[in-house]
């Protein structure tokens, strides 16, 4: 199946929750390899994603996985949240990622479980822990 | 000879593979150029009949294996119009080439001395140095560039001026923008000013002949497999004054004369600098690149390849939203055209043309430096090579226009 499928192309062109929050909780975090960044805003209550608003600049991959991410995080509980893996973004992308777009994929993931651990104060994680999958 | 552009063709087998059931259209060669068949036979040759330790014993096998191994060194002697063949040293590929040279030569600098290397280096001819001037405690200054990507060679001396740098670093030929760069001139600024100065001719010995005694330059360095050649081999020229004055690199067999429980006495060039067994097929492989080359003729294969550039820089410029990188004018241009497209990241772009068999190289190719100067991120290349076509330029050109209308944001 092509990547390039309507439902990346629909994200990519007509991003989702893109913008910032105030009084959120923001985390940066750049794709060292194309120099791609994105910024997540987040705010939490009661045990669960709030919202989330996110910003930044990168190729259609990482910009629709982090639009298609952001719709599923909104209104989960951090418990779950916490969890979200490599594998449960590929399956909101419906489309094979190779070798050579994983990092691009998976870029929005590893924003979001660091914004995640900033706001409970935790030590951020490498890159190397996000796209493990063995852990 | 004659040119046959179809007959090259024929001596690349790679070029008859197909990607996604449509024609290899290989457009990357200034990341890694595509090997003839010749270069192949004479890896898989020196294997099949001539393979043993070089240097090492004195059996029949031995002998042949290093007297192919001193034609390979001879061979590229000539092409680089060196004085003497122990002025060739043979290394892993151009990185190491450049990373000998900072940490012998780097390693006679003092704390306080200044080294130089121009915004537009490749990493590879930046990192060794940075490495260098932490481990010395030197300072390391930058040459800065015209907005066209040539070395400010104004600038580049009131630099040198201080009479603090003790060594200039700079590319012969740029692989981004494609500006062949003043080393001679640059050669006679450093020399006025008392520095030694190394050239990075990864790109430049693909597309121009080389003559080092003219140059003049002090270390020139070059990767096997960018000029038709194989991977895992490359050279570092030096002048014998200065190689015989320089610390052996790598300890190990071969680099030396006598070893005792005291100590150790260094072997005569070149073998001082390559320790440990030698790469003798890859070297052949390289002769072998090194006579294609020169077989085909340096002169046709730039004849042919201006071509091909004069066309894109054309073809491209009719892309709305496209900008090229470095000069547009095809006489300022060699090897390669990079751009960027308004809106397109260079990774959908080169992800969609290579479901078409179209190989761009995307991203920041290894010169952060210089796109932080263009003030971009990262940005696609077009590269070529004596094998490429007009076709190929076009079936490229119109499948940018459709990955543009692709990813066009209404």
């Amino acid at each position: 199946m092509d990547l390039y499928a309507d439902n990346i192309l629909d994200h990519y062109k007509h991003p989702r929750n893109t913008g910032s929050l105030t009084d959120a909780i923001s985390h940066r975090e750049e794709n060292i390899s194309c120099g791609d960044d994105l910024i997540i805003d987040l705010t939490i209550d009661d045990g669960k994603i709030k919202d989330l608003k996110w910003r930044g600049q990168g190729c259609a991959i990482s910009q629709a996985a982090m639009s298609l991410m952001s719709e599923e995080l909104i209104g989960m509980t951090v418990a779950k949240a916490e969890t979200f893996k490599p594998d449960d973004v590929y399956k909101l992308l419906r489309v094979p990622v190779g070798p050579r777009r994983f990092k691009c994929a998976l870029l929005g993931l590893h924003t979001f479980l660091n914004t995640l651990r900033k706001a409970q104060e935790k030590p951020l994680q490498s890159w190397i822990e996000t796209v493990s999958v063995d852990n | 000879m004659n040119f046959d552009i179809s007959s090259i063709r024929r001596q690349f087998p790679i070029l008859q593979k197909k990607v996604g059931g449509q024609v290899l259209c290989y457009l990357d060669s200034a990341a890694t150029s595509q090997k003839p068949q010749p270069v192949i036979d004479a890896i898989s040759g020196f294997y099949t009949t001539k393979n043993a330790n070089v240097n090492r014993g004195v059996h029949a096998l031995s002998e042949e294996a290093t007297v192919s191994h001193d034609q390979a060194r001879n061979t590229v002697r000539k092409f680089l119009n060196a004085r003497h063949s122990h002025e060739i040293i043979f290394t892993k590929n151009a990185t190491e080439a450049i990373n000998l040279v900072a940490h012998i030569f780097g390693d006679t600098l003092k704390p306080g001395d200044h080294i130089a290397c121009s915004v537009l280096e490749h990493h590879s001819n930046i990192i060794p140095w940075m490495q260098c001037a932490e481990r010395k405690g030197l300072e390391l200054d930058w040459l800065p560039i015209t907005k066209e990507g040539y070395l400010d060679l104004r600038e580049t001396e009131k630099i040198l001026a201080k009479g603090k740098t003790k060594l200039v670093a700079i590319s012969g030929l740029s692989n981004v923008v494609g500006t062949l760069q003043p080393i001679t001139e640059m050669t006679a600024l450093a020399h006025k000013y008392g520095a030694v100065i190394l050239v990075d001719a990864s790109q430049l010995a693909a597309h121009e002949p080389i003559d080092v005694q003219k140059l003049d330059c002090d270390f020139l360095a070059f990767s096997g497999h960018k000029i038709y050649g194989p991977t895992g081999i490359g050279i570092l020229y030096g002048k014998t004054a200065l190689l015989e004055k320089m610390p052996p690199f790598l300890g190990g067999g071969d680099m030396i004369q006598s070893v005792t429980n005291a100590g150790f006495t260094c072997a005569e060039l070149p073998r001082k600098f390559e320790a440990g067994t030698l790469a003798a097929a890859d070297a052949a492989g390289l002769a072998a690149a090194i006579g294609w080359m020169e077989k085909v003729g340096i002169e046709n294969i730039q004849k042919h390849e201006e071509s091909l550039i004069a066309h894109t820089l054309t073809e491209l410029q009719t892309i709305k939203g496209l900008k090229i990188l470095g000069p547009t004018d095809p006489q300022k241009r060699t090897g390669c055209v990079s751009f960027t497209i308004d809106g397109i990241h260079p990774h959908d772009l080169t992800d969609i043309l290579g479901k078409e068999g179209i190989c761009l190289r995307a991203g920041h190719h290894c010169t952060q430096p210089l796109h932080a100067f263009l003030g971009i991120t990262a940005s696609t290349r077009l590269s070529v090579a004596v094998y490429n076509t007009i076709e190929e330029v076009d079936q490229t050109i119109a499948s940018i226009l459709r990955a543009q209308k692709l990813l066009q944001k209404k």
